[in-house]
């Protein structure tokens, strides 16, 4: 234990929780994924009132309602957008968006790839577990091909989207993959996020024991990066392009210049220019 | 193995973590069980998790006050998360009080595997005493609810079919 850092506690886990009970099947993996979230607050020190966790809507973007954070919880696929004004507005605010692979690669795919270009500094955390949970099991982008089901009989013969490579072909700064079921795993991974200057995507595989009660087995299929994350994106766009998608670690550290609003004096009051539109 | 614990602050550093997380997580299961109105289930999780802030209680007392705190990932455990703590998803909305009660029996089984191996590798002789109290103390709680788990009926084959699922839309 030679090497650990001591804490000095400010704040613990329970000081980011809400008294709203989670309403998630008990096993979901998003329960993992807002234990680790409030365990990174809490080793960062952040008070409650400086963090604003955005979201769209899915089972995964329920987490604004389970915390004492700022929390908005927004239209499905455009809480990235919420919170890139956000951000711009009150740039002192750490802000996280939380999100799932069907608010964040499928109706708000675009949002994501313009988000991880724009580069402003906040968290995207996307608890993917490869379908649309609330809606009850339709196929979302990450879901494989074959999966085969009562909704998408014989599977989709899609293939699937690969959210790390996409992000990273887009800008995002710092790229990342942890899996629920070790919520200090991505308590870790999480504060090395949000202290990274710029867009930083974490893509964390959250089970969805209801409509993909398999993916319980995922605990098996994961494995560790056995390799130190690397700054060059040809290397990283190498390494993701190869990788099973079941790799858990950081991946790329960028220094890609971050976006910040740039404050202009606007022509004319807001009255003339409400002039102006009028018809 | 555990990393070896040589000094009764490191010990109580571990042991506060893992009783204060296993209350959490026993509190968190309650609410899930409340949720989805299983009260039986909420009862004994909320039990479990006053009789682990005993732990903590007793923890906070020998170490005469809050202990040490370090980062999530720096403690010695050999399990994902601290040992006592019942696993992400472990629960399910439809397990019957065997199962509920089997889940509690592994976490407290973990916690005394954890505190005897320590005992067993630790050179500092108060440490092997203090952890091997601990480790009396799990076992307690592990025979009682090996007790009770006689108590109840295994679960029926089909226990997780459900027709109609839990989630609510928006
Ligand atoms: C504009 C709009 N279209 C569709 C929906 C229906 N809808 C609600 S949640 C959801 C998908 C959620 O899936 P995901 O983001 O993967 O989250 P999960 O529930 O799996 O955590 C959909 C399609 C909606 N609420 N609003
Ligand atoms: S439906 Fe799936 S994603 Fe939604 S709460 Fe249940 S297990 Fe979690």
């Amino acid at each position: 234990m030679g090497q650990a850092e001591v804490i000095t506690p400010m704040y613990s886990s329970k000081d980011y929780k809400s008294t709203v009970k989670p309403i998630w099947c008990p096993g979901c993996g998003h329960f993992g994924v807002e234990s680790s979230l409030f365990r990174a607050l809490a080793h960062l020190n952040l008070p409650p009132e400086q963090v604003g966790i955005v979201s769209g809507i899915g089972c995964s973007s329920r987490i604004p309602a389970y915390t004492q954070c700022y929390g908005f919880h927004g239209v499905h696929g455009r809480a990235l957008a919420a919170a890139t004004g956000l951000k711009l507005a009150r740039p002192e605010l750490t802000v996280v968006v939380t999100s799932g692979d069907g608010d964040a690669f499928s109706i708000g795919g675009n949002h994501f790839i313009h988000a991880c270009r724009r580069n402003v500094d906040m968290t995207l955390l996307v608890m993917d577990n490869e379908v649309y949970g609330m809606t009850k099991g339709q196929p979302s982008p990450t879901t494989p091909g074959d999966w085969d089901s009562k909704i998408a009989p014989g599977g989709t013969g899609v293939n699937p989207f690969a959210p790390m490579a996409v992000a990273l072909a887009a800008g995002a700064n710092f790229i990342a993959r942890g899996f629920a079921g070790d919520p200090n795993g991505v308590a870790k991974i999480l504060v090395e996020a949000i202290q990274h200057p710029g867009l930083s995507f974490v893509q964390v595989l959250s089970p969805c024991i209801t409509y993909r009660p398999e993916e319980k087995f995922w605990k098996k299929t994961v494995h560790p990066n056995p390799v130190a994350p690397t700054r060059d994106p040809a290397e990283a766009g190498h390494r993701l392009l190869s990788d099973d998608g079941f790799t858990t670690g950081v991946f790329f550290i960028g220094d890609r210049p971050i976006y910040t609003a740039a404050v202009g004096v606007g022509e004319g009051s807001l009255d003339e220019i409400e002039e102006h539109l009028a018809i | 193995m555990n990393a070896a614990i040589n000094s009764l602050d490191e010990l109580l550093t571990h042991a506060h973590a893992l009783e204060h997380e296993a209350v959490e997580r026993y509190e968190e299961l309650a609410g899930q069980m409340e949720v989805h109105n299983k009260p039986e289930l909420a009862q004994l999780f909320h039990k479990m998790a006053a009789l682990e802030q005993q732990h903590v209680d007793k923890v906070k007392s020998l170490a005469g006050g809050q202990p040490r705190r370090l980062a999530p990932w720096d403690y010695s455990w050999q399990t994902e998360e601290s040992p006592e703590s019942v696993p992400v998803g472990g629960g399910h909305y439809r397990m019957n009080p065997y199962q509920a009660l089997s889940l509690v029996l592994a976490s407290e089984e973990r916690a005394e595997s954890f505190f005897s191996g320590v005992a067993t590798h630790t050179t500092d002789p108060v440490v092997r005493e203090t952890a091997t109290q601990f480790a009396l103390e799990e076992k307690q709680h592990a025979e009682l609810l090996r007790e009770w788990l006689t108590r109840y009926p295994k679960p029926a084959a089909d226990w997780n079919q459900d027709l109609d699922d839990p989630v609510s839309q928006e």
